[in-house]
């Protein structure tokens, strides 16, 4: 048996990372704007956000290989500013993640600063806080909750990704050969020894991180964090 | 004395509430008025809270709004400080922390004297003792009494109170009424407190704005306010009183005769079958008192009672606590009445009983 090679696994754990942070930069504004807005664009929005849950990753996949590739507008741009292509490259994976796992860090975040409502921030202005400050004193710890549910659900998430992945950055070791990808692979060259390791441990890291959020949020109190 | 300037309209559901009023503030003023008829909103403008508000507002020498101008200083930057009805304490603080909060961002002083001391807030509300709680294990009055000096500790030039003790019980109110009271002796902040409770206005205010369906009504020392007939209508509401369960009686010639132990109370007729047991609330204002047996009246509930207690905390009124055969009365007198009928604790006296509320109707 040829040994394990463990590189699919560091390079799915550096993307669920990057898609992370990238998300929660991204996702704390737009997240913060959902929950405060009247504007009649907010359902139009929450339905774009929400449309990874429900389209087949082949589709997302499909758009996305023709907007990132080097004749798509963005991969055009990419490929001008850079002079490589963003299709089966790690940058268009962190972008592909980033659209596929967008309502799971989203979600959590928006439903986390309704639930908070304008009573706790109006009190921080009323006590000499600005918005900003408000916003980063008060309404950010209350939402932890919210904070720790959206990172480890994208996190986990951009771990189980897969056909967006096979579609947007194929299968090239050390750049896209993700985790998942790799199963597939050891599966079909019939090296099931090494499909069941990397399986087997998805598995069980999954679990253990479904198993420490429930845990997390069983034991602070619902409002103090 | 500082002078507050408002020429503000703002359009609510229901109906629009203006202020075109100068209202010079000392001590305590209350803003009293029904419920739902813009006395919140109007403290929620004063600062800063209430974003479509159009006009001008100024404080003392503070320019806090001018819709011509384009002037809107925002709430952290208004020179006040706020208690919301509901505490509004942060949870995910330590009773401490919250202080701190509002101490580290504090409003500087134009004069370095006055700013504000973090330890003599903490002991005149006698907060030490709560420092390292969270909120939540707080008791109503507690968290109260947090959200009071959280709100001083801002240096406020005005201390905006939105009935603060309207989601206490009696017990807690009275435990409150007097930090409030030295309170703002101590640190000489005019205050605005909402209430829609007489009580605390003849207990706490020495001024009144009287607010009805979005507008100031009338404004002036709480004698003069609580004295007017022509608000009679205004201030009577939501007045307290006693619940006395009694039984329903014989019906006859349109008169229901209810039993309160020995005495009995007759009403215009009430629709029950005898032996029924009902509840009657009886408003402290509704009930006068005789030491002799009166007689060419024209009011026909007159029962045996027994002083118990004689509540003199009031400018102007003071609050009798009455034994009618083992159930509590409360009665409204002035201090004068008291003093010219010479009450006194254990007297045995008349309630004269003017009218009675059953299921919501008046029954006089």
């Amino acid at each position: 048996m040829d040994s394990l090679d463990l590189g699919p696994v560091w390079l799915s754990i550096q993307l669920a990372t990057v898609t992370v942070l990238v998300l929660l930069v991204i996702g704390t504004p737009l997240a913060w704007w959902l929950a405060n807005t009247r504007s009649r664009i907010k359902p139009v929005l929450e339905a774009l956000i929400a449309l990874p849950l429900v389209l087949p990753p082949t589709v997302l996949g499909f758009y996305l290989l023709i907007l990132l590739g080097p004749a798509g507008p963005v991969g055009r741009f990419w490929v001008h500013l850079t002079d490589s292509t963003l299709t089966f490259s790690f940058s268009g994976l962190i972008i592909a993640s980033v659209i596929y796992s967008f309502p799971f860090a989203i979600q959590p975040l928006q439903n986390a600063f309704e639930n908070i409502g304008p009573d706790p921030l109006e009190a921080a202005a009323t006590l000499g806080a600005k918005p900003i400050d408000a916003f980063v004193t008060v309404a950010s710890p209350m939402a932890l909750r919210g904070y720790v549910t959206a990172m480890i659900l994208s996190f986990a998430h951009t771990l189980g990704e897969f056909g967006v992945i096979l579609m947007v950055g194929g299968n090239i070791p050390g750049s896209t050969r993700v985790v998942s990808i790799a199963i597939y692979e050891h599966v079909e060259t019939l090296s099931y020894e090494q499909a069941h390791i990397l399986s087997a441990g998805l598995l069980i890291f999954s679990f253990v991180v479904l198993l420490s959020v429930y845990i997390f949020n069983r034991r602070l109190p619902l409002n103090r964090f | 004395m500082p002078l507050l300037n408002t020429h503000i309209q703002l359009q609510l559901d229901n109906f629009m509430l203006e202020s075109d009023d100068a209202l010079e503030l000392k001590g305590i003023t209350a803003v009293f008025g029904p419920s739902g008829a813009g006395k919140t909103t109007f403290l929620r403008i004063l600062a800063g809270l209430e974003k479509n508000a159009s006009g001008s507002l100024s404080y003392a020498d503070e320019v806090w709004q001018n819709t011509q101008k384009n002037i809107f200083l925002p709430p952290h930057k208004r020179r006040i400080g706020f208690v919301f009805q509901d505490g509004r304490l942060f949870t995910h603080l330590t009773v401490e922390k919250n202080l701190y909060y509002s101490y580290k961002r504090a409003k500087k002083s134009l004069h370095k004297r006055n700013h504000i001391d973090f330890s003599k807030i903490v002991e005149s509300l006698e907060l030490r003792t709560l420092l390292s709680r969270f909120p939540d294990s707080l008791s109503g009055g507690e968290k109260q009494r947090v959200a009071i000096g959280r709100a001083l500790l801002q240096n406020p030039q005005l201390l905006l109170m939105d009935e603060p003790l309207s989601a206490l019980d009696r017990a807690r109110k009275v435990e409150i009424i007097p930090y409030i009271e030295h309170t703002t002796k101590h640190f000489q902040i005019p205050i605005l407190y909402v209430t829609h409770n007489i009580e605390e206005v003849a207990r706490l205010a020495n001024e009144i704005i009287l607010i009805s369906s979005g507008r100031i009504k009338a404004t002036g020392t709480t004698e003069n306010i609580l004295e007017r007939v022509d608000l009679r209508h205004l201030t009577d509401q939501l007045d307290e009183g006693a619940i006395l369960q009694v039984t329903v009686d014989s019906t006859s010639e349109g008169i229901t005769n209810l039993l309160i132990g020995k005495e009995t109370l007759k009403v215009p007729a009430i629709n029950l079958k005898p032996k029924t047991k009902v509840q009657l609330l009886i408003r402290a204002k509704e009930v006068a008192i005789a030491t002799q047996p009166p007689h060419h009246l024209s009011i026909r509930n007159i029962l045996n009672a027994n002083i118990l207690n004689i509540d003199i905390s009031d400018k102007v009124f003071a609050e009798l606590t009455l034994n009618v055969s083992g159930q509590s009365l409360r009665s409204r007198v002035t201090l004068n009445a008291v003093k010219e009928l010479g009450l006194k604790k254990d007297q045995h006296v008349y309630a004269l009983i003017k009218s009675v509320i059953f299921e919501g109707r008046i029954l006089s």
